[in-house]
């Protein structure tokens, strides 16, 4: 051993006896064991990480040439786009980010829909991935307004006089979050808090203790199986290899595709036709000018489509209150989804006719919804809202039946590669 | 997966506004932000003609002047109008919103940001060529893309002036073929008026001989220069960014050879 190789080993052993910073290494990264037959759907939790990294520092970069006031907003991101060295590039790839991040995580979690994850004994990670969903859209919400252009000033103006519609105490509840009898500096101010201190705060708690929980009771897999029941004479799984550097440096090649693919859009569709950057974001907020469609971002409207499907009064109570009923129905109902699914299998590949007929029926139901939420409503759109927002809730509620009826194939002992 | 989102970028490009409000339609536009002399004019023709009332506030002479190709010295000297103007200060005019407001009935929208908030160049291309006279209107001008504008025809001593006229043309039988009159071997022809005009392939607009400076041409090249102009306004650092695109994807291109080699190496050890 050389002296620089001792030096570093006792540096190590000092850090050690004070932080168990190799211990930490090797427990997350160098011995934690993966599971070896991961398909190209794991791939969206690490896109995930890379996408969070993007947009915390080139959110740091913005704020710093930023301007949080109803006066300076919108000129301020204007003089990040030209005056700002690189600042059109901070600023693109920051809202391509946002985009890029719904992408990601609504494929992370079709997967764990596709192979059980959420099963026990993984009922946490789960309920941790939901909220971290959760606190990705409070997000995005919040950062929408930030460019105060007149689409973000009305999204908002939407979705923030839905809190009017809940009875006695809305319109005081809706006032209280504006800070304002109407969406105006004061609200922005406050939205830009919550945007760069809170809701980010929040979600990186929230990612760490995804992954803590995650690596408790170690990774699924597309057979579903457990791979700590086959281990070899030291307790390593037969069917796992170290996360460092297999799926680490292993996975290179597709997180290049993954920034490919990012950079061919940020670069040369950054406002993608209308989708990522709304043209009536081009103009400042403006209260007396309502744009003709108030549509919120796509990532969105799926939800924004089942707030609008619920069209006529119940119970004395008026239509708009049901719509924020239902869309905050189908924010919450996932997170009992462990409970939901009574299959003695975890992975699509071994379950029923039944399941892979409703999972597929409610992955057509998403995209019409969200394509719904992004054009006018006509009677018959409202319709087809309506019976997508069933297939939606029937996913979820008949799950407990259709998955215990359902013929089931045998699982394998081992992964298949 | 590819598949999809191949298709989710088709539907990115594809998704533009192709009528105005008014429903007329738009004509086709394409920018050529590599055309510096166009830019030149354009930016000759909004000094001169626009910026009165339409201010460029987010944009700065200088910026301007470095992207197009102009010397500082004769932007100063020709295109800024005002001597006390620096050249790092940003496009603004001196009309007070309260006067416009009186005066044209709305305060004329700043320009920098217009292209992309109509989705594209298209819209103010085709709405510059479309004024038409009106004497009901209190400036005496009307358009076919943005029906009662406020806005007077800026123009019109280049282009002249256009009438909103009625065309005979030819009537259309119910097979889609043109009517033909069986006696006389000649076409049947109808008077049409409006939209209806347009949908049949026609203008509305017909321009009054020798009310203007410029052939219909080289008024459509104008536009054309002012159009491109705005639309390089817009977004100043595009040319920058697509160069800059184009290497970002190489250099992924080439780093994926390498990162590639090294996955197959860690991959042969997975059995």
């Amino acid at each position: 051993m050389s002296a620089v190789e001792q030096s570093f080993k006792n540096f190590m052993s000092w850090i050690d006896d004070r932080l168990p910073v190799t211990e930490a290494y090797e427990k997350h990264l160098a011995k934690y064991y993966a599971p070896k037959n991961l398909n190209i759907w794991y791939y969206f939790g690490i896109f995930s990480f890379v996408v969070l990294a993007n947009q915390l520092l080139t959110g740091i970069w913005l704020t710093m040439s930023y301007v949080p006031t109803g006066e300076g907003a919108f000129a301020s991101v204007e003089y990040i786009m030209r005056d700002v060295e690189y600042g059109w590039m901070l600023r693109y790839m920051h809202s391509t980010g946002a985009s890029a991040f719904f992408v990601v995580v609504y494929l992370h979690m079709f997967r764990g829909l596709l192979y059980g994850s959420y099963q026990k004994p993984r009922e946490l990670i789960w309920i941790l991935g939901m909220l971290v969903y959760v606190a990705l859209m409070a997000e995005g919400f919040f950062g929408y307004l930030l460019p105060w252009g007149n689409m973000s000033f009305w999204g908002a103006q939407v979705i923030v006089s839905l809190a009017s519609a809940i009875p006695l105490v809305g319109e005081d509840l809706a006032i209280w979050v504006r800070g304002d009898f109407n969406m105006s500096g004061v609200t922005l101010n406050r939205f830009f808090a919550l945007h760069v201190v809170l809701v980010p705060l929040f979600l990186l708690v929230l990612v760490v203790l995804h992954v803590l929980a995650l690596h408790e009771v170690g990774s699924n897999n597309p057979d579903g199986v457990d791979i700590k029941k086959t281990t070899d004479e030291t307790g390593k799984p037969l069917d796992g290899v170290p996360f460092h550097p297999y799926f680490t440096l292993g996975k290179l090649p597709g997180i290049i595709v993954f920034l490919f693919l990012f950079c061919a859009v940020m670069f040369f569709y950054p406002d993608g036709g209308g989708y990522l950057i709304e043209h009536p974001n081009y103009e400042p907020a403006d209260p007396l000018k309502t744009p003709e469609l108030i549509a919120p971002v796509w990532y969105y409207t799926p939800f924004y489509s089942m707030l609008r499907a619920a069209t006529f009064p119940l119970l004395g109570l008026d239509a708009k209150f049901w719509g924020l009923v239902v869309m905050a129905g189908a924010i919450v109902i996932p997170f009992v989804l462990p409970w939901l699914d009574k299959s003695p299998v975890k992975s699509m590949r071994y379950k029923g006719l039944a399941s892979k007929i409703m999972l597929g029926l409610f992955v057509i139901s998403f995209f019409i919804l969200g394509y719904l939420g992004t054009v006018h409503p006509t009677p018959l759109r409202t319709l087809l809202a309506q019976v997508c927002t069933a297939i939606y809730f029937a996913y979820f509620l008949l799950m407990p039946w259709y998955t215990s009826v359902e013929k089931t194939k045998p699982v394998p002992e081992r992964v298949v590669l | 997966m590819k598949r999809l989102g191949l298709l989710i970028l088709v539907s990115f490009i594809t998704h533009s506004s192709q009528a105005a409000d008014s429903g007329f339609p738009l004509y086709d536009m394409t920018p050529d932000l590599t055309d510096q002399s166009s830019l030149q004019r354009g930016a000759q023709t909004y000094m001169n003609y626009c910026l009165g009332c339409h201010s460029l506030q987010y944009q700065r002479y200088k910026r301007t002047a470095d992207d197009i190709g102009i010397p500082e010295s004769l932007m100063l000297e020709y295109l800024v109008f005002d001597p006390n103007t620096k050249i790092g200060d940003l496009i603004e005019n001196s009309i007070s919103d309260e006067n416009s407001k009186n005066w044209f009935g709305a305060v004329p929208p700043d320009l920098t940001l217009y292209s992309q908030l109509k989705g594209g160049p298209e819209y103010l291309y085709t709405y510059l060529l479309t004024f038409y006279e009106d004497a009901s209107r209190p400036l005496g001008a009307n358009n076919l893309v943005y029906e009662n504008v406020g806005m007077p025809h800026a123009l019109m001593e280049l282009q002249g002036v256009q009438q909103k006229v009625c065309k005979e043309i030819p009537k259309l039988a119910a097979n889609g073929g043109q009517m033909m009159d069986a006696l006389s071997q000649s076409y049947i022809t109808e008077e049409v008026c409006g939209m209806e005009l347009v949908e049949r392939g026609y203008s509305p607009l017909q321009l009054v001989e020798n009310t203007g400076r410029l052939s219909p041409e080289a008024y459509e090249q104008v536009v054309y220069d002012l159009t491109n102009f705005i639309y390089y306004v817009g977004d100043p650092s595009r040319l920058d960014r697509e160069r800059t695109g184009v290497f970002v994807l190489i250099f992924l291109a080439f780093f994926f050879v390498p990162a590639y080699l090294l996955a197959r190496e860690y991959k042969k050890e997975i059995h």
